[in-house]
């Protein structure tokens, strides 16, 4: 039996029939499709979050200016407290995110609705904070009861002179993670985005996009970018403001790190602003190097290549004997990749640079286009979750402009491939497995037939991983370590791996009495 | 670090921040993890469970396993039987537990999704259950929960008996493994067989072995669950966490129970042993005594370094009344005192230990409250030595202060669970842990010419 018969053949009808176009072993000279972006299954133990773990936990959380108040009882609030590792810092030292806001709605609220305590709430905010910003985030109930969130937010701004921005994004809304991103991306994009017409902006200006700070990848990146002559007007969201995100339409380009958590607020300013954007990476070595090329490229000036190619050297060259050490203590290894949205297909291309190739890779949450790529958008049908999640229709801003003629974004289009993204599939080789929303049991499964040497994965599964002997990895908090982006990270992320694979206590896990037995009965 | 903290204070009615407890559901489903074979199931979004389970883990440091009903809008709106119908399914099908235990969330409990009547209608497997209990977020805490869970067990499963056995019972209350191994130990050495519900020994703290096992050794049986029917008598600890279960079991079963303080600290666990000794009709051995007597001895040897120093202890309820009786006992100053879960019966325990030591005055105690609050006590007027959950590493690093940290979550240090905090041993641990911390403090801070080699 091949290896997805195996799995699959421990499924009742019902769930083989949902699961069975959620896994595939590349063949690379086909065009392969997968199923993603559906419901997860009652019952199967699955790794997805909620929406509002994408709207408040992923998106809007790490603003560091705004104070985000989340509306319903207290757990939603409590457990998206300081546990995502986006590092901040602010300039005077107001930094909300050490903070955790939460209406703490009591039976009362539910019952008679929520929406006095949150003006109250907010009221008290203002007055204990005096923040320019307030954000509010809907748990599941608040839905049901029919708070309106929107009007309450509304009359704050009134009263009290702030920006308040309500997103409806109660836990059950859509299939995952997923329909938060959207929903946060859509409130940026009415609210925030294109709000400040005055603030200076450098020249070679970008955005940042998809980056959370975790662990200090943005940081990172910034540093390289900066060192280069780049101006990042704004990062959406790690170490982000909305201070900072106000302006961020003035810039000349998008770089899109996250694609899942991000792409609609890199369309929907491509439409409104014009502002083009990249796909890049900045995890591994070579994917680093590619993007710089490719976004010194956009920009087309000789001093940028020049500067960048300076900076690449430099870069390299303080890294180099570290990796080839690394690499020659990884080389031959096997990964399987189980993350969000983004890194499973990124870091592929660090675990490569190290020698160490990637035998299954899958997304929590992602849509058809982050494994097939985007230009099969148009293919994807909607159903009744993803019809739920607003769509905005963008119309084209007064302050549209465009820079760069229509025969350059051809030729962009094609030399570094502007506005588009190929999706991880066309990344894996030959044989290698993909799987979407792989959940507990697969997990384990695969772990069994194709036994990789590490496994990247979330805090949920680690240790199950971890008790099966096999080293795992987090790979949405860096197992408290980073940054692992750019030259610096790469460093750092392989002594990491070397660091789990030659811990000694692996050697000590048969005690020497049960290893005498095994030899006795061999 | 938390600079927008102001020194005044503020009246708030509305806004929680920096919460001192979670929800009802989490408490559910640690209580389940300490049932054998069982698989806990959150009967909402799957964003809740994705979250419990996350924290738990974090906590332990181990695998914790949950399944959900995965709402989505539609589920939301015409109501979730049939998902918890195909979750219990799949659940058996795949997971093949022996027992299911649902517990609600918000979001099923807005929408009236009524539990007992999906049960009921279930046709399961020889020998498979599904229990529940209702855990609306909004009511209550995380400990609210978990006292929920452990009376759902005894409602659905515990069978009353005229014959009574020898064996006893015991609520533990919210411990960690470490404490259950810890409380096990005492049971045996004071000659006694009991049934402790529930019993996360053995499940959250299971051995490297290189093999993963879903269902680890320990557990409550469900056997043991029936059987609890039929013991001589109850102790349940903590009023917080085993009021629920005490009465369930009393009701149901018409089992005796004793309601006592959770055995931290040296008069709450004489009471317990006292308690046990009156049930197995022998005295207290003599390597009890004697461990009595290292506690003791060590507390008198420090004592000169916990005189007088002020303390903050803040947590959950049961947790931190046995840890302010064992602070009162070293000599330390209680001066803030603090819960984030609902109930003023709280504040009367605490201040019925702090009378007793004539140590009332100027000392805040406080249900309901929130780490913002507490920090602004400690602005207005500073403590020596914090004691808590992780998430006062915050207010240690912004006011240099020294934290020890007891009582869940512990996110942010490795092997705590695996060490126990009750008993003897566990006070002389937590003693150790307060003396170390207060007296690195001073190494820190003194001149050169005052470092004592000898303290």
């Amino acid at each position: 039996m091949d290896i997805k018969s195996a799995i699959l053949s421990k499924y009742n009808a019902k769930v083989f029939k949902s699961r069975k176009d959620h896994i595939l072993e590349i063949e690379a000279d086909q065009t392969q499709s997968i199923a993603a972006n559906t419901r997860a299954i009652p019952g199967i133990m699955t790794n997805r979050g909620c929406c509002y773990a994408g709207c408040k936990g992923v998106v809007v959380g790490p603003l560091k200016d705004t104070c985000v108040i989340t509306h319903g009882p207290i757990g939603c609030g409590f457990y998206t407290w300081g546990t995502r590792r986006n590092k901040a810092k602010s300039a005077d030292g107001r930094n909300f995110i050490q903070y955790c806001f939460s209406t703490d709605m009591q039976e009362p609220d539910i019952v008679f609705g929520g929406d006095k305590k949150l003006k109250a709430a907010i009221d008290e905010a203002v007055e204990i904070f005096k923040p320019k910003h307030v954000m509010i985030c809907s748990t599941c109930p608040v839905g049901l009861i029919g708070d309106d969130i929107h009007a309450v937010a509304a009359a704050a701004e009134k009263e009290h002179g702030i920006t308040c921005l309500a997103f409806s994004c109660e836990g059950y809304k859509g299939v995952s993670q997923s329909g938060g991103h959207h929903i946060a991306n859509n409130g940026l994009m009415k609210k925030i985005i294109g709000a400040d017409d005055q603030s200076p902006i450098g020249q070679y200006s970008v955005n940042l996009l998809g980056e959370y700070n975790i662990g200090g990848d943005g940081w990172e990146t910034e540093r390289i970018l900066k060192k280069i002559g780049y101006h990042v007007v704004s990062v959406f969201t790690g170490d982000g403001s909305v201070e900072d995100i106000s302006k961020s339409h003035r810039a000349d380009l998008n770089l899109v790190q996250c694609h899942r958590s991000i792409n609609y607020v890199a369309e929907m300013m491509l439409q409104a602003y014009g502002t083009n954007w990249l796909k890049v990476n900045f995890v591994g070595l070579k994917a680093t190097i590619e993007s710089l090329r490719n976004l010194a490229e956009f920009f087309g000036a000789s001093e940028l290549k020049d500067r960048t190619e300076e900076v690449i050297s430099e870069e390299m060259a303080l890294i180099e004997e570290d990796i080839a050490r690394y690499r020659q203590r990884l080389t031959g290894r096997k990964a399987a990749l189980f993350v969000g949205g983004s890194r499973s297909h990124h870091y592929q291309e660090l675990l490569s640079d190290l020698g160490v190739e990637t035998v299954l890779a899958g997304y929590e949450f992602a849509h058809r286009d982050d494994y097939e790529g985007r230009e099969i958008i148009n293919q994807i049908k909607e159903d009744a979750d993803s019809k739920n999640i607003e769509s905005l229709v963008i119309e084209k801003d007064k302050r549209y402009r465009a820079i760069l003629t229509p025969e350059r974004y051809e030729e962009l289009k094609k030399s570094i491939g502007l506005e588009q993204y190929s999706g991880l599939m066309r990344q894996m080789k030959d044989g290698a497995w993909v799987v979407d929303d792989l959940n507990h049991f697969e997990t384990e499964e695969f772990v069994k037939l194709l036994k990789p040497d590490i496994f990247f994965s979330g805090i949920k599964d680690k240790f199950i991983i971890q008790k099966s002997g096999l080293l795992s990895r987090q790979l949405h908090s860096y197992d408290y370590s980073g940054p692992y982006s750019g030259f610096k990270g790469a460093v750092i992320f392989a002594r990491d791996l070397v660091m789990g694979l030659e811990a000694p206590a692996w050697k000590l896990v048969t005690p020497p009495w049960k290893k005498k037995k095994e030899l006795l009965d061999a | 670090m938390l600079n927008q903290t102001p020194l005044q204070f503020y009246d708030r009615r509305a806004l929680r921040i920096n919460p001192c407890k979670t929800c009802q559901p989490v408490g559910a489903l640690y209580a389940a993890l300490g049932v054998h074979r069982c698989m806990p199931h959150s009967h909402g979004s799957q964003g809740c469970v994705s979250y419990h389970r996350t924290f738990l883990t974090r906590h332990f440091k181990e695998p914790a396993i949950a399944a959900s009903s995965s709402f989505t809008e539609g589920a939301s709106v015409f109501g979730g039987g049939a998902n918890l119908k195909t979750s219990v399914k799949n659940i058996f099908d795949i997971y093949d537990p022996d027992i299911i235990a649902v517990h609600t969330t918000c979001l099923s409990e807005t929408i009236g999704d009524d539990l007992n009547s999906y049960i009921l209608d279930m046709t399961l497997s020889e020998g498979k259950l599904v229990v529940h209990c209702n855990t609306p977020s909004y009511v209550g805490s995380h400990i609210t929960g978990f006292a929920n869970m452990v009376a759902g067990f005894i409602r659905y499963l515990s069978l009353k008996s005229e014959e009574k056995s020898q064996k006893i019972g015991i609520f533990p209350g919210w411990i960690n493994p470490g404490d259950i191994h810890e409380l096990k130990r005492l049971v045996a050495v004071m000659g006694l067989e009991s049934i402790i519900l529930p019993d996360q020994s053995d499940v959250l703290d299971s051995p490297m072995t290189g093999t993963y096992s879903m269902y680890p050794e320990g557990g409550t049986t469900i056997d043991g669950i029936r059987a609890l029917g039929s013991v001589k008598k109850v102790l349940a600890l903590g009023p917080s966490c085993s009021f629920e279960p005490a009465l369930a079991i009393k009701s149901k079963c018409a089992v005796e129970t004793d309601l006592i303080e959770a055995p931290i600290g040296v008069v709450n666990t004489d009471n317990f042993i006292c308690a046990l000794s009156n049930l197995s009709g022998q005295g207290v051995p003599s390597e009890l005594e004697a461990e009595r007597g290292r506690l003791i001895d060590l507390m008198l040897d420090a004592s000169q370094y916990f005189f007088n120093k002020k303390v903050a202890i803040y947590g959950d309820p049961d947790t931190v009344v046995g840890l302010c009786s064992l602070a009162l006992e070293l000599g330390l100053r209680p001066k803030y005192i603090l819960t984030g879960t609902p109930g003023e019966a709280f504040v009367e325990r605490i201040n019925k230990n702090l009378d007793i030591y004539g140590a009332k005055e100027g000392v805040k105690v406080k249900a309901s409250g929130d780490l913002f609050e507490l920090h602004q006590w400690i602005k207005n007027e500073r403590v020596d030595v914090l004691i808590g959950t992780s998430y006062g590493k915050q207010i240690a690093k912004a006011e240099d202060i020294p934290l020890v940290r007891l009582g869940f979550p512990i996110l942010d240090r490795y092997g705590h669970s695996y060490q126990p905090i009750i008993g003897y041993r566990g006070a002389m641990r937590v003693a150790e842990l307060i003396a170390s911390a207060l007296m690195d403090r001073i190494d820190r801070d003194c001149a050169d010419e005052d470092l004592d080699v000898v303290m």
